[in-house]
């Protein structure tokens, strides 16, 4: 009885007995649930377009984000730093379509899913010999990016939002924004989903490939760049940084492989309910930490009773 | 037989195919030796049983095949006056050529519209024109603007067969080689679906190559006709004389000469023998 009590009832006894406090959680799980959510796009864009299971899309993060700190540390101002790494990430699109994509072209899925690891082997090695690999601290006051916090007193508690997290948020959300207008309404944008829906058509119409194909891993770099600012801010820059890459994958379960809103909200999902389950259900019931497993284990649950994901694309057929 | 005497070659042909010989996967060779012309202006069909080839011939044209991990490894294929066999698929539209493939293939998360824009990827010629040429795709088919805004996996056959052909012109094509359009489709609209491409044919100047094995509609709208058996050209000539023509009558038309058969009666002959005879 008392079990049941501290599993069921306490924790929400917990939640409206501090109000503020919950507000803090929620706000701390939708920041990481924001990054989650990106990375996530990232990978979804590129199996979208050409089925390929992204594994290097942790390490492109990690990769721009020290691209950025270490030309930052070779003397390139920070505003320019940001064009710069953006180049980085461009030639490191046409390198990958050109020297990986395009000779594995109609190889089996599982053989451009091992390069794809083999690519992000590659990455770590490179990284490590340009920019060394001892942890840097992003460049945050250099970008302009506001520190300090906001600090609010609802109900009577007290609620802080730190400026630098806000911007995190509000920067995603320019950028995913901006990403599905793109996708919705250009033509290129249209390209890529006509690519999603049917690979031998859109051959046939004439969309190009390779075209196709290095812009959308040059926009997972773009997205990866965005994500490892707002994380490397958080955290620091360093090869660990790929670790969080890997909450993407228990995202796409939930959010479905080939739906970006899925992964939208796939990924604010997963942040929100880890931070509250951490810490009303892990901390007090089971000492913490849960935040490393809850997200898989959660993920598991969701594909036992729907495999496609909570927003898989439906495969439409006619009868 | 009568393909001892072809019939006259046309004036410029827009697309000739040479003896072209093609192997999948570097070991089934599907096609032994194909060569054809289309005419500048013409509408020419392939036509054949199941398997003879008249797929694997469209998307040697087209350069599809490399998707499919096939090959021509043999003969050569001139458009417009210069070889196309290194070409990408996607050059190959930019100069007009484009292949509209068995089974639709729509773009089914798309809507109809998105779907016919997509066909607009290679052009450069600026917004307004391409608008103009989906005005003209309207056109020709009124009811793609009716659905205009509805996802294209939830349209009819017809209609998906019609967003494939308006797709197609979108890239403002000087030719479209079109495989099977009547597949899977309602008499009436397969012969709604030919009124169009013969109108687009004489209004706009589209040459078509059209693989069919509905012979019977086929050789009603087509002015030339080759006939694939196994990866090979058996016989060819203008339809009228296809239509004409005793083999072509019995094993692709279904009118028999003496009235009902029984099984009873069915000769034992290798069909490949009578043709080449």
């Amino acid at each position: 009885m008392d079990f049941l009590n501290s599993i069921l009832v306490k924790p929400f006894a917990d939640m409206f007995g501090a109000p503020d406090f919950l507000l803090q959680v929620l706000w701390e799980g939708l920041v990481s649930g924001v990054l989650y959510a990106l990375i996530a796009l990232g990978f979804v864009l590129i199996y979208k377009s050409s089925r390929i299971f992204n594994f290097a899309q942790g390490i492109m993060v990690v990769f721009a984000a020290l691209t950025l700190v270490g030309l930052h540390e070779k003397g390139v101002p920070a505003l320019l730093a940001v064009p710069l790494t953006l180049l980085v990430m461009f030639i490191l699109a046409v390198a990958i379509e050109r020297v990986v994509l395009r000779p594995l072209v109609n190889q089996p899925d599982i053989i451009l899913f091992m390069a794809t690891i083999g690519i992000t082997l590659f990455l770590v090695g490179f990284g490590e010999i340009i920019f060394g690999g001892e942890n840097k601290v992003m460049i945050t006051q250099e970008l302009h990016i506001p520190t300090g916090s906001f600090e609010f007193e609802p109900f009577g508690g007290f609620v802080s939002i730190e400026q630098k997290d806000l911007t995190a948020v509000v920067g995603a959300i320019v950028l995913v924004a901006g990403l599905l207008l793109f996708l919705n309404k250009s033509k290129m944008g249209r390209a890529i989903r006509a690519l999603g829906d049917d690979h031998q058509a859109a051959l046939s119409v004439g969309i190009s490939l390779s075209t196709i194909w290095v812009l959308v891993w040059f926009i997972a770099g773009v997205i990866a760049l965005a994500t490892g600012i707002v994380w490397g801010a958080r955290a620091g820059v360093s090869f660990a940084l790929e670790v969080i890459a890997f909450k993407a994958l228990p995202v796409l379960m939930l959010g479905g492989l080939e739906s970006v809103l899925g992964a939208i909200i796939g990924g604010l999902a997963i942040g929100v309910l880890e931070k509250l389950f951490e810490i009303y259900w892990g901390q007090p019931l089971l000492g913490g930490n849960t935040e490393t497993w809850f997200a898989f284990v959660f993920a598991l649950l969701v594909l036992l009773f729907r495999p496609q994901g909570l927003f898989g694309e439906k495969i439409i057929e006619r009868v | 037989m009568n393909n001892a005497n072809p019939a006259p070659a046309p004036a410029t042909p827009i697309l000739s195919v040479n003896n072209i010989e093609v192997i999948y996967d570097h070991v089934i060779l599907v096609l032994k030796g194909v060569s054809l012309t289309v005419p500048t202006g013409g509408i020419t069909a392939l036509l054949g049983a199941n398997g003879a080839g008249k797929t694997t011939t469209l998307k040697a044209i087209s350069n599809l095949l490399h998707a499919e991990r096939g090959e021509v490894t043999k003969g050569n294929i001139i458009f417009e006056g210069q070889q196309v066999q290194s070409l990408s698929p996607n050059e190959l539209v930019r100069r007009g050529c484009i292949q509209v493939m068995e089974g639709r293939h729509c773009f089914g998360h798309l809507s109809v519209e998105d779907n016919l824009m997509t066909g607009a990827f290679t052009r450069r010629d600026g917004n307004a024109a391409i608008r103009d040429d989906l005005d003209l795709v309207y056109q020709y088919f009124p009811r793609l603007k009716v659905r205009r805004a509805s996802q294209a996996g939830y349209t009819s056959g017809g209609e998906q067969q019609m967003t494939a052909i308006g797709r197609a012109l979108m890239s403002k094509p000087k030719m479209i080689l079109l495989d099977e359009p009547s597949m899977g489709l309602a008499p009436q609209l397969v012969e709604e679906i030919f009124e169009i491409v013969k109108k687009l044919n004489e209004e706009q100047g589209v040459s078509f190559l059209l693989a069919e094995q509905n012979t019977n509609v086929a050789l009603r709208f087509a002015k030339y006709g080759y006939i694939l058996e196994s990866g090979r050209i058996v016989l060819d000539g203008e339809a009228k004389a296809l239509r004409e023509n005793e083999d072509v009558k019995e094993f692709y038309l279904g009118i028999g000469g003496e009235g009902r058969k029984s099984f009873k009666d069915v000769k034992h002959y290798k069909r490949r023998k009578r043709w080449l005879a």
